[in-house]
């Protein structure tokens, strides 16, 4: 007899969707179907299936083998990698639970690392432009509830945040949308013809780079001010009449993802949209939310802002937390060569990063905790395998809009496999040892 | 566990009326006991010539969750010259106006607070709170949800059905682990979703078809069918605009003709909250003046009230509140940044940076508020210093208000050294007040007026057998002449705390995590499967998680301190 879990939170993206539905084999060890995920939702949980999954931490030899080791021997060597380094790098933290990441922190602060996520090469940017500018947004339930007009800016949700459309923002009918998809217009700013472009009502197909004009000449319309005739490729006919759409809604959102934020004028963008969002507050409501990428990125954001009132890039080396991105960003560390060694945890840098970093993690002493064989953990001189957190593991998450949701557990992680917390707490505890009198 | 007596000390205990006589105060298994029931191995902690308290508690403070923490994260400037490297009992910490939890626990035990309630928490949100809380050292911790513009109340009590009510707030506290019926601009914040508001208590609500007066008596009405431990908890409506003062006497009658029904001991229906910025006169920033006497005259003679100050602190400062439309309006006057979250179903929040200078009229005039409120209150049981921290101000200057309540020296030095002092003075009553508080009145004011207003004036805020042994010893004499600058000092950093029988604090510095509790209220009511469905319905239809996925499980608060109500009949 096969059981069902119910209400399973989905560890993949930010959406977090919390309404999967799971079937288990009996004995709760194997996974047999999944229900209401998407397909790369889905994918994910196969994935803890898949049965060349590696389940013993394995050494780097100096010959690029990989030698099996013991979870002993894999915390004893990450204590003393850390215990040694004058200056370690701790990066990802954005696919692990709320609470592994605590027990990181308390190692980062006892050896003096820093501590960055996967903002730093994401949303890092629109972190910034919130500390500059403060942010106006809502929880997408209130997206459901309210919003008729919907404007996705260098975003894709059809590929990367597949069931945000069904869930929240174009289809679902809520307490004032009762018609769904049909109370609503849909906005599209993105250079690409994309599959949520093809679903807008409005495609504005804006010159590659030019975000920051295209929001400019939108905050002149809104003023009624003169406009160019053509501003990054946009009839000025056109923009006007994007204005007045956004103006003439009931409650509006911008949802904006790497496109802008990691476009040229990077931060630049998320500014100008912000302040966008908040003159059209002047005639209407109006919110804006980043499309986070990783399913606890944006927990990580919270956890490092309670415990250390930084978002990202947070330097714990002195004694005290300081955070300067560009300084103490992972990438502007790694390529002045300012930290010996690298531990990863919850994320993959080693496919995400510049080719220039990766090559110095692969340098230095690594350590990389990751369920899967990824291209860091194919560069580290460790690898940790862990439990899948949201499949094998609970723990806190929080989705995009800043709302925590725990993760459940639905099957068994395979026999003698630690979690990240387990293995994170025995790092901990050899380090009190290693520190002793220190 | 340990005994200890504390020997000697000037003690000052609203609970037993005992005025800075001497006395011994022995502790054993965490308990305040006679000195007759510890042994001679008690540890003695000598406290002559020192002053000795219960623990204060804090009765309304923004320090756990989103919106501290998006005030923390969105203001790195906060942080700068703040922070504290870790020592062998305590972890780095920073951070001013928003410190990190850490910090927020340490600076509350410094000053001798050992126990805090978190103001407002939205529902949905509460696991977060819960999250930061666990990550607070040492002092005791409850958190207030909102009720004021949730959508549940607003349609139970637009029909007037206050049993349905009852057995909502039961549900939600129970599922976020609250300790109150908090209520933050009633039905306005639910209009600023559509970017409205609610600026009197007969302004309808917008499709709910429902008044603010309409929310807060049918609120006040379910909380004493429950017998909460608290009253509700109210921020009104129209705060920080000049004039507002009638909105808030309008609100306080409200509380008329209801009495306390509860088996805690508290006696108020309605507790109003940072009264500072609800006790406006004139119409306009230029003709803007203190209305404190109006609003304490009737404050005074209304038994059935509670209020605390929000006392402003004339620091740079981080606004925040669920009152949504009153922080866009902040941010159109200083053009600082702005952050906003609305919150399905239930509620709002807005954050903005301020900056109270003494250099800015209006600001002058706030400060004098503040302290003109605790000043006139005639039953200091009812009225409590807060900053409304940190709107008003950060906590950490608590010791600088009870100077200034305790010194008119130091309030005329203050109001000497502002800019436009003339002008402040016409507009308020401060410079004509020569009453200066005793410590006694400090120690009804921070300790056992909170205590007896939450309810837990059985454990907290006084001295006497049976109560936790929350005690804190000041380096203060009051027998010797002092400067006003001492009376700060000494309250900035005691010379020794103890939390639950645990020191945690020792010549100001922490010394001890201490044993942190969380305190929720399960409120049982006779089963109500209509309020169930209710529930189960807007779920499917409007909630953005599942049900299943809502509730504030365990263990997120692994240390809880349950007050149980039984209101089932
Ligand atoms: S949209 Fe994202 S969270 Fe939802 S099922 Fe797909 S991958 Fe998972
Ligand atoms: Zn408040």
């Amino acid at each position: 007899m096969s059981k069902s879990v119910t209400d399973v939170i989905c560890p993949f993206c930010g959406t977090l969707c919390d309404d999967l539905e799971v079937i288990v084999s009996d004995d709760g060890k194997k996974i047999e179907d999944i229900y209401n995920a998407c397909a790369i939702g889905a994918e994910k949980f196969m994935h803890a299936q898949a049965p060349e999954r590696v389940k013993r931490p394995r050494m780097q030899q100096p010959d690029g083998s990989y030698k099996e080791v013991s979870y002993d021997e894999a915390v004893e060597y990450t204590a003393r990698m850390l215990f040694n380094a004058k200056k370690p790098l701790m990066y990802g933290w954005s696919s692990t639970s709320c609470e592994a990441q605590s027990v990181g922190h308390e190692i980062a602060e006892k050896v003096g690392a820093i501590v960055d996520n996967t903002a730093t090469v994401c949303h890092g940017t629109t972190l910034i432009a919130v500390q500059d500018v403060g942010i106006p947004s809502c929880t997408l339930g209130e997206i459901k509830n309210r919003a008729d007009r919907i404007i996705f800016w260098g975003c894709n949700p059809c590929h990367a945040h597949p069931r945000h459309q069904s869930r929240y923002s174009v289809f679902p009918r809520g307490f004032f949308t009762n018609k769904g998809h049909m109370n609503r217009k849909v906005i599209v700013v993105d250079p690409r013809v994309t599959d949520t472009a093809k679903l807008a009502d409005y495609h504005y197909q804006v010159e590659q780079g030019r975000d920051y004009e295209l929001l400019s000449a939108f905050r002149v319309a809104l003023r009624n001010e003169p406009l160019p005739e053509t501003v990054a490729g946009i009839p000025r006919e056109k923009i006007i009449e994007g204005a007045e759409v956004m103006k003439s809604g009931r409650f509006g959102i911008i949802f904006f993802g790497m496109g802008v934020t990691q476009s040229l004028s990077k931060n630049h963008n998320i500014d100008n949209a912000i302040m966008l969002t908040k003159d059209l507050n002047e005639f209407t409501k109006f919110s804006i939310m980043a499309m986070r990428g990783h399913y606890n990125v944006t927990g990580s954001g919270q956890v490092l802002g309670w415990q250390f009132g930084y978002p990202f890039s947070v330097d714990l080396s002195r004694g005290f937390a300081r955070y300067n991105p560009g300084e103490t960003s992972s990438n502007d560390l790694l390529r002045r060569g300012e930290v010996d060694a690298v531990f990863v945890l919850g994320s993959d840098p080693g496919a995400h990063f510049p080719i220039s970093s990766v090559k110095k993690i692969a340098e230095l002493p690594s350590v990389c905790v990751d369920p899967h064989i990824t291209p860091t953990s194919e560069i580290s001189k460790l690898h940790v395998p862990v439990a899948f957190v949201g499949v094998e593991v609970g723990g806190n998450c929080y989705r995009m809009d800043n709302v925590p949701i725990e993760a459940r557990k639905v099957v068994d992680p395979p026999e003698g496999v630690l979690t990240d917390v387990e293995f994170l707490t025995r790092v901990n505890a050899r380090l009190d040892q290693l520190m002793g009198g220190k | 566990m340990a005994e200890y007596i504390i020997k000697n000390g000037f003690v000052f205990d609203p609970t037993q009326g005992i005025k800075g006589d001497k006395a011994d105060i022995a502790v054993k298994d965490g308990k305040i006991v006679k000195s007759t029931e510890v042994s001679s191995k008690a540890k003695t902690i000598d406290a002559s010539g020192k002053t000795v308290m219960a623990g204060a508690v804090e009765i309304h403070a923004h320090i756990a969750g989103p919106k501290v923490n998006e005030g923390r994260n969105y203001r790195p400037e906060d942080k700068l010259f703040t922070y504290r490297p870790k020592s062998a009992s305590s972890r780095m910490a920073g951070g001013f106006s928003i410190p990190t939890t850490f910090k927020t626990g340490y600076e509350y035990a410094r000053m001798g607070y050992t126990t805090a309630m978190e103001a407002a928490m939205p529902p949905l949100y509460a696991r977060h709170v819960h999250e930061e809380i666990k990550d607070t050292p040492i002092i005791d911790e409850g958190a207030y949800p909102v009720f004021g513009n949730n959508w549940f109340v607003l349609e139970y009590l637009k029909n007037k059905e206050i049993e349905n009510t009852c057995a909502y707030i039961s549900w939600l506290l129970e599922a976020s682990k609250g300790y109150a019926v908090k209520v933050v601009n009633p039905g306005g914040t639910e209009a600023w979703g559509w970017g409205l508001n609610c600026l009197t208590i007969d302004d309808p609500v917008p499709y709910f078809d429902i008044t603010p007066r309409e929310i807060v008596t049918g609120l006040i009405e379910a909380n004493e069918a429950l017998g909460l431990p608290h009253s509700v908890h109210i921020h009104q409506n129209s705060l920080g605009n000049p004039g507002n003062y009638t909105v808030t006497l309008d609100t306080l009658k409200l509380a008329e003709g209801f009495k306390a029904k509860n088996k805690f001991g508290r006696e108020q229906v309605l507790h109003s909250t940072h009264l500072q910025f609800h006790s406006y006169g004139g119409d306009s920033w230029a003709n803007f003046e203190s209305k404190s006497k109006e609003v304490m005259d009737y404050v005074n003679k209304q038994k059935n009230i509670t209020v605390d100050t929000g006392c402003v602190t004339l620091d740079e400062t981080t606004t925040m509140t669920a009152d949504g439309p009153f922080e866009h309006h902040l941010t159109e006057l200083n053009h600082l940044k702005w952050a906003n979250v609305d919150v399905e179903l239930e509620t709002a929040a807005g954050i903005v940076p301020y900056i109270y200078s003494p250099d800015i009229k209006v600001c002058e005039i706030q400060w004098a508020i503040g302290l003109e409120l605790a000043l006139m209150a005639k039953d200091p049981m009812r009225c409590f210093i807060t900053t409304d921290h940190p709107n008003a101000g950060p906590f950490t200057r608590y010791p600088r208000i009870i100077k200034w309540l305790m010194s008119a020296e130091a309030r005329k030095k203050q109001i000497e050294s502002f800019k436009h002092s003339a002008k402040m003075v016409e507009a308020t009553h401060i410079a004509g007040i020569d009453r200066e508080l005793s410590l006694y009145e400090i120690a009804q004011m921070t300790r056992a007026g909170p205590a007896k207003s939450l309810g837990l004036s059985h454990q907290y805020g006084g001295l006497a057998p049976g109560m936790d042994a929350d005690i804190v010893v000041y380096d203060f004499n009051p027998e010797k002449p002092h400067k006003p600058e001492d009376i700060e000092k000494a309250f900035s950093a005691a010379a020794y705390v103890m939390k639950t029988g645990v020191p945690v604090v020792i010549n100001g510095e922490i010394v001890s995590n201490g044993n942190k509790r969380t305190l929720w209220v399960k409120a049982k009511v006779n089963e109500n499967p209509q309020v169930m469905r209710d529930i189960r319905d807007k779920f499917l239809r409007y909630y953005s998680v599942t049900q299943a996925n809502y509730d504030v499980s365990s263990h997120f608060v692994p240390n809880p301190h349950v007050i149980e109500v039984d209101a089932t009949h």
